[in-house]
């Protein structure tokens, strides 16, 4: 690190020494001032080639008429393929769908992972056990898991079923019920990122003071309030946080209700009762080959997120305001 | 809720109640992982009969031999090693040179550039399928391997999970000490920032290999399953019918797709438990 004074002695070498020094002086302010831009580049050189142009072509695609065998074939056609999917029954059912499937898959797995973090957090034996057990199903794949998940859910010989059988409740058509087919889908959501999200909690946890605890002890307040009343507000900005990145994963839900369809392929059911926005894009694109239609579908996707976001914001400005 | 014991924070010892709770949430998270190897040593027809198997049987190694000649997933377990590797390595090394610059170094338009970074983040992947498979298509790219590692060489949430660590855990006066030395960034980077930044390299490294190893929609669409695929792409090849559907022999598929990667939770997990509950990745 000290490679800048080595070379400054000796009067024979006082010229060069000088000139050296300017040059490294001028080396130094260069690195100084262009250096980050260098260092931050390949994520934003990687970022425009494979995000940023994609999502323009796919905004202008929209615009066409563009088949999948023929990709260079554009034909203009305006808004059209807009206009067609407000008026497909098709797009507002897997809308729907993505909207049932999202609360029932990211509300049930946030409060579970809040009350797993609760029982990690605290003296516990073995808790590294326990932590490391939870995070395997985050280790499993989406295949894997909705594979697995696909025989337990099986009407006839699955487990699930032999399971309610012994507690007197009737085979249920995990397949083709409308709700229970969403039901397990929203399953294998939890299954795999409720673990997860309980570790960034007990993180959050964690770094609560001791102090807010204590004093809530001496107010006589119980356990149960405890959480209710130190953890849960500490952990507001952790949870808005796991809202937004299960908000995000679950608008673009597809691998779960591609496989849980076996081999029926991209329709999410016979009914499509469990086709998602993800899935019936995929159908329009590749399986319709219509990639001008399948473009309108990712940008009322990705619009979708954009009106959450801005709501969201819009809600947390009015609640800091009123107080 | 008095079980749980009196004391107050995190000071309270775990009662009865505490145990029996984990122990549940224990065994639903590793039940269908178990139950993945029962169905993968049975014979297809006893898996969908009732009632389900409970223990194993003895057809591991037959399902095993036939899954690997049906789908090649010996290849697709090498494809999917040298991708997840290669998106790993390139993302943690990437991810550290900005993140340190987003965290340590002054520069003219820093939070707006940072800004930008954090809002890619909400742009779902769906809306760059589709001119990515018309460049891929174009360059005849289908089914090779450098169509789902390019597109993934970066990744904005390392680039500020790196941020984040650093912010804290490096010292702004170890960074300026070696400036007025004289020191180019690139020798700060190597003695100085890598150094620090190693433990959550390594954090960010095992997430990111677990996220490329497990990736599904891109690789689904730009390879096959009787091409070149990764074990994720065979393993829905096995499973949607393109061969015949032996249940067995695609749970067998699933679970050689998984094993790898739990016997690398078995080995390191405590340390990527240690990252995520360190507050790495916390927000």
């Amino acid at each position: 690190m000290a490679s800048g004074t080595t070379t400054a002695g000796g009067a024979p070498l006082r010229q060069d020494a000088a000139g050296e020094r300017r040059w490294r002086a001028r080396r130094h302010r260069w690195d100084v001032r262009w250096s980050p831009y260098a260092y931050i580049a390949p994520f934003f050189v990687f970022f425009a080639a494979f995000g940023l142009v994609p999502l323009l072509y796919t905004a202008w695609a929209s615009l066409h008429r563009v088949e999948l065998t023929a990709p260079a074939d554009m034909e203009w056609v305006g808004l059209r393929n807009f206009s067609r999917l407000v008026a497909d029954e098709f797009f507002w059912n897997a809308l729907k769908n993505t909207v049932t499937i999202g609360l029932l898959s990211t509300v049930p797995q946030l409060l579970i992972a809040l009350g797993v973090a609760h029982l990690l957090h605290g003296r516990l034996r073995g808790s590294m056990f326990f932590r490391v057990v939870a995070l395997t199903p985050y280790a499993t794949s989406v295949a894997a898991a909705t594979l697995v998940f696909v025989l337990l859910f099986g009407r006839d010989y699955g487990m699930v079923n032999w399971a309610l059988g012994l507690a007197g409740i009737g085979p249920v058509n995990w397949q083709n019920g409308a709700w229970a087919s969403q039901f397990a889908v929203s399953t294998i959501v939890i299954w795999r990122w409720t673990g997860y999200n309980a570790l960034i909690y007990l993180a959050a946890m964690q770094s609560i003071p001791d102090e807010l605890y204590e004093s809530a002890a001496l107010d006589g307040a119980s356990r149960w309030r405890q959480f209710v009343h130190v953890t849960v507000p500490s952990l507001r900005p952790t949870i808005l946080f796991t809202i937004v990145v299960s908000t995000i994963g679950a608008t673009q839900l597809f691998g779960e209700p591609l496989l849980f369809n076996g081999s029926a392929g991209a329709t999410g059911g016979s009914d499509h009762q469990f086709q998602t926005l993800g899935l019936y894009l995929y159908e329009q694109g590749w399986v319709n080959l219509h990639l001008g239609r399948a473009s309108a579908i990712a940008w009322a996707m990705f619009l979708i997120l954009v009106l959450l976001g801005t709501a969201a914001g819009l809600i947390n400005a009015y609640r800091r305001r009123t107080g | 809720m008095r079980t749980f014991g009196q004391r107050a924070g995190r000071q309270h010892h775990a009662g009865p109640l505490t145990y029996i709770l984990l122990g549940l949430a224990a065994l639903v998270s590793l039940f269908p992982l178990y139950w993945n190897l029962v169905a993968a040593s049975h014979t297809g027809e006893r898996v969908v009969e009732a009632p389900a198997p409970l223990l194993p049987g003895p057809r591991l190694f037959d399902n095993l031999t036939f899954a690997w000649n049906q789908v090649d997933m010996g290849e697709a377990l090498v494809n999917t090693t040298v991708v997840a590797g290669l998106v790993a390595l390139s993302t943690v090394l990437f991810s550290t040179l900005a993140g340190f610059a987003f965290a340590k170094l002054p520069f003219r338009g820093r939070n707006v550039l940072l800004a930008l970074v954090v809002a890619t983040m909400t742009i779902p992947p769906q809306l760059s399928v589709i001119p990515l498979y018309r460049i891929i298509t174009d360059l005849g790219w289908v089914d090779q391997l450098q169509s789902v590692v390019l597109p993934s060489l970066v990744a904005a949430f390392g680039v500020f999970f790196m941020r984040q660590y650093l912010l804290e855990a490096l010292p702004v006066e170890l960074v300026e000490a070696a400036r007025m030395d004289g020191a180019h960034s690139l020798r700060i980077i190597w003695h100085v920032v890598f150094p620090v930044a190693r433990p959550a390299m390594a954090v960010l490294g095992m997430l990111v290999f677990v996220q490329a190893w497990n990736d599904f929609f891109w690789p689904f669409i730009a390879l096959t399953p009787d091409g070149s695929p990764t074990l994720q792409v065979a393993l829905a090849g096995l499973g949607s019918g393109n061969h015949t559907i032996n249940q067995a022999v695609v749970l067998t598929g699933a679970l050689i797709s998984t094993v790898p990667l739990l016997l690398v939770f078995a080995v390191l997990g405590k340390h990527i438990v240690g990252g995520i509950t360190s507050g790495a990745v916390k927000n």
